[in-house]
C-alpha cells in the first residue's frame, strides 16, 4: 500500500508457519571457532582461488604465428561471459601489439595451460589479471632481447610498435625475431604498466567472437565433426535414482543403421550412421530399472525446510534472538527447484585409437574432463587430449561431463569417433538442478527503528559438495557448502546481533552450481526481509540499509553502490502512474550490487519495465561487456524468480521441455537497463554472477509497494 | 529417396533413407552447414530457425521430405562478413551476443519478421520473435532489431534512388 508509514503487526508477519511452527535450533558449530576454516571460508567467499594454472612460462600461454599474430592459449572457457575479449585486451596492451594481432583460442589439453580451477565462479578475468599481463609483459622482454641481438644493439635503443620492433634503421616484425629461436633470454618478471597507460584495458572493444557468432562459423560442441564420425546414443531413466539392472536390445540390433549396442555394466548406447537411426535404436531398447522411489514437489519440500540436517553457523555477532520476545518478527521463504536450461546440450565428440584418445567437448572442467576419460579408459592422462570448443552456455551445467566418459567407451567399443549429445527431455531430467531453498528470516528494530538483531536460517540442497569445481577437501573442513552460503552472509554489520546459520540436505537428486549459486535465492529472503523490516520501521528502505552498513573498505563499496542506484533510479516509495520501484542489494565473491526494478501489475501479472545497477567490480577490463554481463544476469535473474520451476511427480523431474519450463522471452525482458559501474578498487573483481543477486527481491520489494502482497516464494506470482 | 532442394542459392541433392528426418538434420549432417543450431528438437526454443521460401521455420521439426522443390536460407546464406544482412550488421553494432548459440535463430527469425514489417514496433517484436535466449541477450536484441529496420530502410533508398 502506499502509505508505508504505518505499522505492520507481527501477526501480519507471519504470513506462512513462522517459527513458532517450524522452531529453528541453531546447534550448528560455528565455523569461526576454527581458524583453519576462518581462512578457507575467506578464500572461497571471496573467489581469491580463482586460477591454479600456470604462472610462469609465456611459451604455454602464446604462439606467434608466420604471419605476425599472436595466439593466446586461453585457460579458461569462452561460455559467452566475453572473457576472451578481455584477455585479448590485457594480452595486446602488455605486447604492445594492436588488439587484431591477438587471437584467442581455447587451450587444449596437449597445448598446455590447463587451469586446475575450472572456468566458473566469476573469476576468469579476475584470475588471469595478474599471470596473463606478466606472461605478456615477460614475453614482450624476451622478444626485446633477442632483436637486440639481432640488430646488435641495447634493448634501450630499440622501440616497439604495433608488433614490430624497430633499432636502428630496421624494422623487425615479432614473427622475424622469434624465427629460429630455441633458446631465450628470460627477464625477470617486468613490471606492469599503470592502468592509465593501458590503451585497450578499460575499454569497450567489441567482443572478438562476434563474427563468429554473428555468421554462424562452427565453433560449438555440437558443430565438432571428425571423419568416419558415428552418432552415439546413451538411454536415460526418467526416474529420480533409477539404478540400471540391465537391457533387452535383440528389437534395437536388429534396426537400420545400427552399428553397435554396447552394454556397460552402468549404462547401455547405441552406436548408429545416423541420428535418427541411434534415436529409434535407442526407443526399442527396453531396460529393466530399480526405481528406489516415487517422490512428488511436497516431499522435497518438507524435506528442505529449515530445522532438517546438518547446520553450521556461518555468522555470529552478539547474542541470538529471544523467539519468545514480542518484537522479534520473522518470515518464511522459499526457491523452487531450478534447471540450467542452457540451449546447447551437453554433448561430447570422442575418438579413442589404442592407447590415445580425443574429446571435444564444451566443458568447464577441461583438466578433470580428461581425468575421468583416463581413468576409465586406463589411458595415460597424456594420451588423452581434451580439446575445449566454444559453450554455447555454462552457467555452471557443464562442470560435471560424464558423458564424456560415455563417449569415449562408445568410440573404443567401435572403433570410431562417437559424437553423442542429450536430448532437451535429457537435459531436463538429468540436469544437475539448482537446489531448492526455503529461508527463516528473524529480526527486532530497536527503539531508533534500526535492526538490533539479523539472523538468517537456511537450508539447500548441495551446491559445492561433491564437486568437481573445489578442492573436495574444502567442503569438509569448512563443514558448509561454500556455493549455497554465497549470498547468506548479512551485510548489515552494524547489527549488533548476527547470526546466519546454513543446514544442509542432500537430495535424492543431483543439484549443484547455477551461475550465481546461492547468491539469487539468499539474497531474494534476505533483502525481502530487510524491505519488510524497513516497512515496519517506517523508513524509507534506502536510508534503512545505509544507516546498517559499516564504514569499512567493503562497507563503502557496498554503501556507493546502494547511493548510486538509488540517485540514477531517482528511488522513491510512492507509486506514480500505476508503477512502483523495488530495492535490493548484495554482495557476491566481493563485489558490491545494488538494483532497483520498476515494474507495474497488468492483467494480474507483474511486469518489470526498468531495471537500474549499480555494480563495483574494480577495474572493468571491458566495461561493456561488464555491461552486457549485467543485462544478461537480471534477464535470467528475472526468469528464476518469476517463472521457472521443476516439479517432481511421481518419482518424476517435470516439466520436459522450454515452454512449460517456463522462462523469461523477449517480452518479458525489461525495456529499459541502465546500468551505473562503480571502480572501488584498482583490480578487477567478479562480474558474471554478482548482478544476479538483487533481481529477485527488488521485483518482489516493488509488488509489496503496489499490492500489498509480500510476495514468499519464487516464482513470484501475484495468485 | 532422392530429395532436391535449393540451399542459400544452390541446388542440392540429398540421399536419405527416412523423409520424416527433420530438415536440421540434413542441412547440418549431409549439407555440413552447422551456422542453424539443435536446442530442443520440440519447436520448442527456435534456434533451428531458417527461412523456407521467406518463411521462419523451426526445422527441427520440419520433415525433410517437405522440403522437395523449396527454397532454403540458412545463417550462412543470409549475409557474410564482407556483406552482411542488415540484421547482422546491427547485431554487430549493437554486440548482441553472448554465448552466441541462440543467435542464428533469432537473426533467421528476425530478417523474417523485417520481411513482412519492415518497422516493427515493440509490440510486434514481443508478438514475433519468440525463441530462447538462455543468456539473457533480449534488451540488445530489441535495439539491434530497431537498428536494422533503420539500416534496411536506408538500403532501400539508396537503391531506389539508384534505381531511379
Ligand atoms: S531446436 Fe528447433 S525449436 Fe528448438
Ligand atoms: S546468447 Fe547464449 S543463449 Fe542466447
Amino acid at each position: 500500500m502506499p502509505n508505508n508509514k504505518k505499522k505492520i503487526s507481527r501477526r501480519k508477519f507471519l504470513v506462512r508457519g513462522g517459527l513458532g511452527t517450524v522452531g529453528v535450533v541453531a546447534i550448528g558449530s560455528y565455523i569461526f571457532r576454527n581458524p583453519i576454516r576462518r581462512q578457507i571460508l575467506g578464500m572461497a567467499n571471496s573467489m581469491d582461488m580463482a586460477y591454479m594454472g600456470d604462472t610462469g612460462n609465456p611459451m604455454l600461454w602464446f604462439e606467434i604465428t608466420k604471419e605476425n599474430s599472436i595466439l593466446l592459449h586461453s585457460p579458461k572457457v569462452e561460455m559467452g561471459q566475453g572473457t576472451f575479449t578481455s584477455l585479448a585486451q590485457m594480452a595486446a596492451d602488455e605486447l604492445e601489439v594492436p588488439m587484431h594481432l591477438i587471437q584467442v583460442v581455447h587451450a587444449t589439453t596437449a597445448t598446455g595451460n590447463i587451469d586446475g580451477m575450472s572456468t566458473g565462479g566469476s573469476t576468469s578475468v579476475s584470475g588471469l589479471w595478474q599471470p596473463l599481463r606478466e606472461m605478456a609483459a615477460t614475453l614482450r622482454e624476451m622478444l626485446t632481447l633477442e632483436a637486440a641481438k639481432k640488430l646488435a644493439l641495447q634493448p634501450k635503443d630499440l622501440v616497439l610498435d604495433k608488433g614490430t620492433i624497430t633499432g636502428g634503421n630496421k624494422t623487425l616484425t615479432y614473427a622475424q625475431i622469434a624465427e629460429g629461436v630455441s633458446e631465450w633470454d628470460v627477464p625477470e618478471t617486468p613490471t606492469l604498466k599503470s592502468l592509465k597507460d593501458y590503451k585497450y584495458i578499460g575499454k569497450p572493444i567489441p567482443r572478438v567472437d562476434l563474427g563468429a557468432k554473428v555468421f554462424g562459423d562452427p565453433i560449438f560442441g555440437m558443430d565438432a565433426t571428425m571423419p568416419n564420425m558415428l552418432y552415439g546414443t546413451v538411454v536415460r531413466p526418467t526416474k529420480i535414482g533409477a539404478i540400471f539392472e540391465g537391457a533387452d536390445i535383440s528389437q534395437a540390433e536388429k534396426m537400420p543403421g545400427v552399428v553397435k549396442i554396447v552394454q556397460e555394466p552402468d549404462f547401455v548406447g547405441v552406436v548408429a550412421t545416423s541420428l535418427t537411426a541411434a534415436e529409434n535404436a535407442k526407443n526399442n531398447i527396453s531396460v529393466t530399472w530399480k526405481t528406489p522411489n516415487n517422490l512428488n514437489t511436497e516431499d522435497i519440500v518438507a524435506m528442505m525446510t529449515v530445522g532438517n540436517g546438518k547446520s553450521t553457523i556461518i555468522q555470529k555477532e552478539g547474542s541470538a534472538l529471544d523467539e519468545e520476545e514480542e518484537e522479534v518478527v520473522s518470515l518464511e521463504f522459499r526457491s523452487p527447484i531450478g534447471a540450467h536450461a542452457q540451449i546447447e546440450p551437453n554433448g561430447v565428440l570422442a575418438s579413442v585409437e589404442g592407447t590415445r584418445a580425443t574429446i571435444k567437448i564444451a566443458t568447464q572442467v577441461i583438466g578433470l574432463t580428461r581425468k575421468e576419460v583416463a581413468e576409465r579408459l586406463e589411458l595415460d592422462e597424456e594420451n588423452v587430449n581434451v580439446i575445449p570448443t566454444y559453450l554455447g552456455g555454462g552457467f555452471g551445467r557443464r562442470l560435471h561431463t560424464p558423458h564424456a566418459i560415455q563417449a569415449a567407451v562408445m568410440s573404443k567399443a567401435v572403433g570410431q569417433p562417437v559424437k553423442y549429445f542429450f536430448t532437451r527431455q535429457e537435459e531436463f531430467q538429468h540436469d544437475m538442478f539448482r537446489p531448492p531453498t526455503h529461508h527463516i528470516l528473524k529480526g527486532k528494530l530497536n527503539n531508533e527503528g534500526l535492526l538490533e538483531g539479523l539472523e538468517h536460517h537456511f537450508v539447500s540442497g548441495d551446491v559445492g559438495n561433491n564437486s568437481a569445481m573445489i578442492p573436495s577437501l574444502l567442503p569438509t573442513v569448512l563443514g558448509a557448502d561454500i556455493g549455497a552460503i554465497r549470498g547468506g552472509f548479512i551485510q548489515y554489520t552494524k547489527i549488533p546481533n548476527l547470526r546466519s546459520t546454513y543446514w544442509h540436505v542432500t537430495l535424492p537428486f543431483a543439484t549443484s552450481w547455477w551461475r550465481s549459486l546461492g547468491l539469487l535465492a539468499n539474497t531474494f529472503a534476505m533483502e525481502s526481509f530487510i524491505d519488510a523490516m524497513a516497512v515496519k520501521a517506517g523508513k524509507n528502505p534506502v536510508d534503512f540499509r545505509l544507516a546498517q552498513i559499516e564504514d569499512d573498505a567493503a562497507g563503502k563499496r557496498l554503501k556507493a553502490v546502494i547511493q548510486a542506484a538509488s540517485d540514477k533510479a531517482n528511488y522513491q516509495d510512492d507509486i506514480k502512474e500505476g508503477r512502483a520501484m523495488g530495492f535490493a542489494a548484495s554482495v557476491d565473491a566481493g563485489t558490491p550490487c545494488a538494483q532497483v526494478a520498476e515494474i507495474s501489475i497488468e492483467n494480474g501479472a507483474i511486469k518489470v519495465h526498468k531495471v537500474t545497477c549499480a555494480m563495483d567490480p574494480g577495474v572493468a577490463v571491458n566495461p561493456d561487456q561488464v555491461r552486457a554481463q549485467c543485462e544478461g544476469a537480471i534477464i535470467m535473474g528475472l526468469s528464476a524468480a518469476m517463472h521457472e520451476q521443476m516439479y517432481v511427480e511421481d518419482g518424476t523431474l517435470k516439466p520436459t521441455i522450454y515452454g512449460p519450463y517456463q522462462m523469461a522471452l523477449m517480452k518479458h525482458a525489461p525495456k529499459e537497463i541502465d546500468i551505473v559501474l562503480l571502480q572501488g578498487r584498482d583490480t578487477p573483481g567478479a562480474v558474471g554472477e554478482p548482478p544476479l543477486g538483487p533481481i529477485g527481491a527488488a521485483i518482489a520489494n516493488a509488488v509489496f509497494r503496489l499490492s500489498g502482497k509480500r510476495l514468499q516464494e519464487m516464482p513470484l506470482k501475484l495468485v | 529417396m532422392t530429395i532436391s532442394l535449393n540451399v542459400n542459392g544452390i541446388s542440392q541433392t540429398v540421399e536419405i533413407t527416412d523423409g520424416n528426418t527433420p530438415l536440421l538434420w540434413v542441412i547440418r549432417d549431409l549439407l555440413d552447414l552447422k551456422g542453424t543450431k539443435f536446442g530442443c528438437g520440440k519447436a520448442a526454443c527456435g534456434a533451428c530457425t531458417l527461412h523456407i521460401d521467406g518463411e521462419a521455420v523451426r526445422s527441427c521439426s520440419y520433415p525433410v521430405k517437405l522440403a522437395k522443390g523449396k527454397t532454403i536460407t540458412t545463417i550462412e546464406g543470409l549475409g557474410n562478413e564482407e556483406n552482411p544482412h542488415p540484421v547482422q550488421q546491427a547485431w554487430m553494432e549493437e554486440i548482441v551476443p553472448q554465448c552466441g548459440y541462440c543467435q542464428p535463430g533469432f537473426m533467421m527469425a528476425t530478417a523474417a519478421l523485417l520481411d513482412k514489417i519492415p518497422e516493427p514496433t515493440d509490440a510486434d517484436i514481443d508478438r514475433n520473435i519468440i525463441n530462447v535466449c538462455r543468456c539473457g541477450t533480449y534488451y540488445r536484441m530489441r535495439k539491434a532489431i530497431h537498428k536494422a529496420a533503420e539500416l534496411s530502410k536506408s538500403i532501400e533508398t539508396v537503391k531506389s534512388e539508384n534505381d531511379a
